[in-house]
């Protein structure tokens, strides 16, 4: 399968000082047509910082360097029109809560239709039609007559199931979610991560999912990528990631959430804390956290690109017996 | 659609002890004069027989009780009663006083509302040079008292430059061009002032809009930067805006009575000013009552508005 | 969570120092007009309420710098002499309304209940007319002056005065130090005068600076309307009350008065904003 998405050391700073460290610091990976990737880490790590900076929704403050490819075409340093042309039309995004996606004096249904009719010249009753149809395909009972309702007429998770019609209605290639179930009760969360699966089958659409729960990777994802202090530490299929983590984060991530895949949980019960983004670390920024910190961690940072099943670790988990992985030759020393 | 029915009927029947606590200020305006009223507007001058005769005309030699329920039944009655100066009927010098003060206030927010909000939603969108400038308009023209300002107009328009007259008033009906002359510069005195408040509410209002996160998501929909600003930010920041002018709608009305008073406009402000330094409370009351009458019915039509702008308001839900 | 990562340092700073510059200025500018109006009897060059008669609409001189009125009196002595008058009365007024406002919205927002409900709704009844339309009411009721003109004043401003410390203090009241001054076996009134009232004056104190401003304003509008102060006692108001009919011989009788009226309420606001964007970045004192 061909690249959807791909990412070329991505950086992003805030502030103009050079001393100020990124909030994401050389990221490159590549995710695949018509997958669900993930992206997971504890808040702060710089997913959501990462994802608006492909989207352009950061704001002016925030320098973005690297290369951001959908398509094969660049998308970071576009001018506010491109930009503007590309998102809910080419990529869109959806954001934590739902409730408040949603401009509260607006009817549900005009905000899915202002979306088609931001990019297609279409009539207002064709709008209407069209938003209908998505608002009965994400599964709201009687679509046409909550047409008009107000938002905070709606359930939380209906509200999310708006703003997901609202993010597809002109069936953008790719999907970025940013924890988009977080905010909802687990039974409802469910739903909502069938519905992304279901949506995705039905048309195609690449999703990026971030979040924070180890379920809903587990649930939902086919690949996944791991950050930690804004670098991504760990990309792997999911399967094998909770199979056999490398990375001496993931391990500890996936020790610290037992309840995969039923319950979310906050990760902290890692010993130590993540360093500060103006933290001047040389080495591996996990090094003090690490139980398999090598001389060499505390010196030389591990800047591997990284690609399939690979891990930015000088002292990787060893692999189970039995499971082969192309960067055995480089991670074991 | 019943719980907005059910939003509108509760504010309505709100307004009811509103009404009878404004009726009770206005009857006790009269009553709560020190010593003897009758005596304070007649003057000393006056003989005995006058002084009884005026405090029957008014009831005052009736129980309180009675004489609250005569001035109420008067009220619902359309009987305001007589002015103790010119004995014309207040009813009649109400509606002829009633039209200029609607003129003037009405003109003058107007031109307030058409200024101040699209200057409040660049202020908030735009760069730094319309932020200072209408920071600095802001600030002055909250700083600047009304009556002094429309002083200094009178001096630049009427006085140097002869453009306007410096007061006076023809009515609407009789020469329409000249009653906009006149009316310029009281009008342009208060909507001064007013575009300054309203400027800084929609500014605020429409900045606060702005860091919301459905914001976030308008832009990942590809929505217009124009569009959000005006489709959606200054749409949800219409009912603070709207609260905003229904209060200061009160503020008009207090400042009309003072620039009715400096262009010697034949106003209810004038009226008021006017009755309270001749001692003629029957006309002070009635002045008072009209204008608080407003003053209310504004703040009904703007609660309404609001609930009718932000469905959550109309249906109990809290935000 | 999600976009807004970092806020930016600078701005916040630099606004913080902008508010500390506008404190400071208001505060400077406000020392100077309150030092010329309690020295004005020994600063004033002229008897304000002397009539010379061939000093009539004199214009600005050096013996009478902002020119000489209708009756040939010093307008500097009469501006420093009326700004006496003003600063009094839209003071005295509103430190009357604080001294009311403050144990009403105390107890009004520790107690709840039945006693909020009660205080609440008489303050409300104030509300029912526009601000100058009860200050004009009270003063058709008791007659013209300074001291009604600065007691309707303080009328108006109550209930404003009594909302904000009502909500500052149930702020407050949640406060875990409170509680556990409660739960310590404290009486009512030595919570209150001990915890509550001193951590929830800040917001107060704002709203009453910024108020003052608009004091002024309206202690000038009565007067103006010769509903205030009364002649020969000069005040600011009444200054531009009397000028009105020589404005376009002399107009320097109506500029100087209205000025000072200004630079007074420009220095009362940009304390009151400063304080308020120091002390109560939440916005409690709406």
């Amino acid at each position: 399968m061909t690249a959807l998405l791909s990412l070329t050391d991505m950086e992003v700073r805030f502030g103009a000082a050079e001393s100020m460290a990124s909030a994401v610091d050389s990221v490159s990976l590549e995710v695949k047509s018509g997958e669900i990737f993930g992206i997971v880490g504890e808040s702060g790590c710089g997913k959501s910082t990462l994802a608006n900076a492909v989207m352009g929704l950061l704001p002016g403050a925030a320098h973005v360097d690297g290369s951001a490819k959908l398509q094969n075409r660049e998308v970071l340093g576009l001018d506010e029109k491109s930009l503007r042309a590309l998102r809910g039309d080419e990529m869109s995004m959806i954001f934590q809560d739902a409730s408040a996606s949603l401009d509260p004096t607006w009817p549900v249904g005009d905000q899915i239709a202002e979306t088609i009719r931001a990019h297609r010249k279409v009539s207002r009753r064709e709008a209407k039609q069209q938003a209908i149809d998505l608002m009965t395909e994400v599964g709201i009972p009687d679509a046409a007559s909550r047409y008009g309702d107000a938002p905070h007429r709606l359930s939380g998770g209906m509200r999310q199931r708006i703003v997901i019609a609202a993010a597809l209605a002109n069936q953008p290639k790719l999907l970025i979610a940013d924890e988009p179930t977080t905010a909802l009760d687990v039974t409802i969360q469910a739903q909502v991560l069938q519905l992304i699966r279901r949506l995705r089958d039905d048309h195609g659409t690449t999703v990026v999912l971030i979040t924070h729960d180890l379920g809903v990777v587990a649930e939902i994802c086919d690949r996944v990528g791991v950050m930690y202090a804004g670098q991504l530490v760990e990309v792997a299929d999911t399967a094998d990631l909770f199979a056999a983590p490398r990375h001496p984060y993931t391990r500890a991530l996936l020790a610290a959430s037992p309840g995969v895949p039923t319950e979310s949980r906050r990760l902290a019960t890692i010993p130590g804390q993540v360093p500060a983004p103006s933290d001047q670390i040389p080495g591996c920024r996990f090094q003090e956290r690490c139980p398999r910190r090598l001389e060499t961690c505390m010196t030389t940072p591990h800047r591997e690109p990284v690609f399939p099943n690979e891990v930015a670790c000088w002292n990787p988990e060893p692999l189970p017996a039995g499971m082969a992985s192309p960067t055995d030759l480089l991670g074991e020393k | 659609m019943t719980s907005r029915l059910r939003f509108v009927i509760r504010r309505l029947l709100l307004t009811i002890p509103v009404l009878l606590v404004m009726s009770i200020i206005v009857f006790l305006i009269i009553r709560l004069v020190p010593g003897d009223p009758v005596r304070t507007m007649l003057g000393f001058r006056a003989t005995a027989e006058n002084v009884e005769q005026v405090r029957h005309e008014l009831g005052l030699d009736r129980p309180i009780v009675t004489q609250y329920f005569d001035f109420l039944g008067g009220l619902l009655r359309g009987d305001l009663g007589t002015d103790i100066v010119s004995h014309a009927s207040l009813a009649d010098l109400l509606a002829q006083r009633l039209p200029v003060t609607f003129e003037l206030t009405g003109l003058a927010m107007l031109i307030a509302v058409l200024v101040g909000v699209p200057l409040g939603v660049r202020a908030a969108t735009g760069g730094r040079w319309i932020k200072r400038a209408t920071e600095g308009f802001v600030v002055l023209g909250v700083s600047i008292p009304d009556f002094w300002l429309g002083i200094m107009l009178v001096l630049v328009f009427a006085s140097t430059l002869v453009l306007l007259p410096p007061s006076g008033y023809v009515p609407f009906e009789v020469a329409p061009l000249d009653n906009l002359r006149y009316m310029a510069l009281p009008v342009l005195t208060l909507a001064v002032g007013e575009a300054a408040y309203i400027l800084r509410t929609t500014r605020s209002a429409v900045e606060s809009v702005m860091t919301r996160p459905f914001v976030g998501f308008l832009r990942a929909k590809g929505v217009s930067e124009s569009r959000i600003v005006f489709g959606h930010a200054l749409r949800n920041a219409a009912p603070s805006i709207v609260t905003v002018i229904g209060i200061q709608v009160g503020v008009l009305l207090g400042g009309a009575i003072i620039i009715e008073t400096l262009f010697a406009l034949p106003g209810v402000g004038r009226l008021v000013v006017t009755a309270i330094n001749q001692r003629n409370y029957p006309t002070v009351q009635v002045g008072v009552l009209a204008i608080a009458a407003i003053f209310i019915l504004v703040s009904l039509v703007t609660d309404l508005v609001v609930g009718w702008l932000d469905p959550r308001v109309s249906d109990g839900a809290a935000t | 969570m999600t976009a807004t990562i970092v806020a930016p340092a600078t701005p916040q700073r630099r606004s913080k120092r902008a508010s500390n510059n506008a404190v400071l200025a208001g505060a400077i500018i406000l020392g100077l007009l309150a030092l010329v109006a309690i020295f004005a009897p020994l600063l004033a060059p002229h008897d304000p309420e002397t009539v010379v008669a061939d000093q009539v609409l004199g214009a600005p001189s050096l013996e009478h710098p902002f020119g000489s009125d209708a009756l040939g009196r010093d307008v500097l002595s009469r501006v420093m002499f009326g700004l006496r008058v003003s600063l009094l009365v839209s003071l005295a007024a509103v430190l009357v309304s604080t001294a009311i406002a403050v144990p009403l919205g105390l107890l009004a927002g520790y107690f709840g209940g039945l006693t909020d409900t009660a205080i609440s709704r008489v303050l409300d009844m104030v509300l029912v007319l526009p601000a100058l339309l009860l200050a004009i009411t009270f003063i058709a009721i008791l007659g013209p002056g300074s001291t009604v003109a600065a007691l309707a004043i303080a009328v108006i401003y109550l209930p404003i005065l009594a909302r904000v410390m009502r909500s500052s203090t149930l702020v407050v009241t949640r406060n875990d130090y409170v509680l556990g001054a409660r739960a310590r076996g404290a009486g009512h009134l030595r919570v209150l005068i001990g915890h509550v009232a001193p951590n929830a004056l800040g917001p107060v104190i704002v709203q009453a600076s910024v108020l003052s401003a608009f004091a002024l304003q309206l202690e000038a509008a009565l007067s103006f309307l010769g509903l205030g102060t009364q002649p020969p006692t000069p005040s600011l108001g009444g200054m531009l009350s009397d000028g009105r009919d020589v404005l376009s011989q002399a107009p320097w009788v109506e500029i100087f008065p209205g000025l000072t009226i200004v630079v007074a309420v420009l220095s009362f606001t940009l304390l009151g904003e400063g304080l308020r964007r120091a002390f109560d970045p939440k916005g409690v004192a709406a």
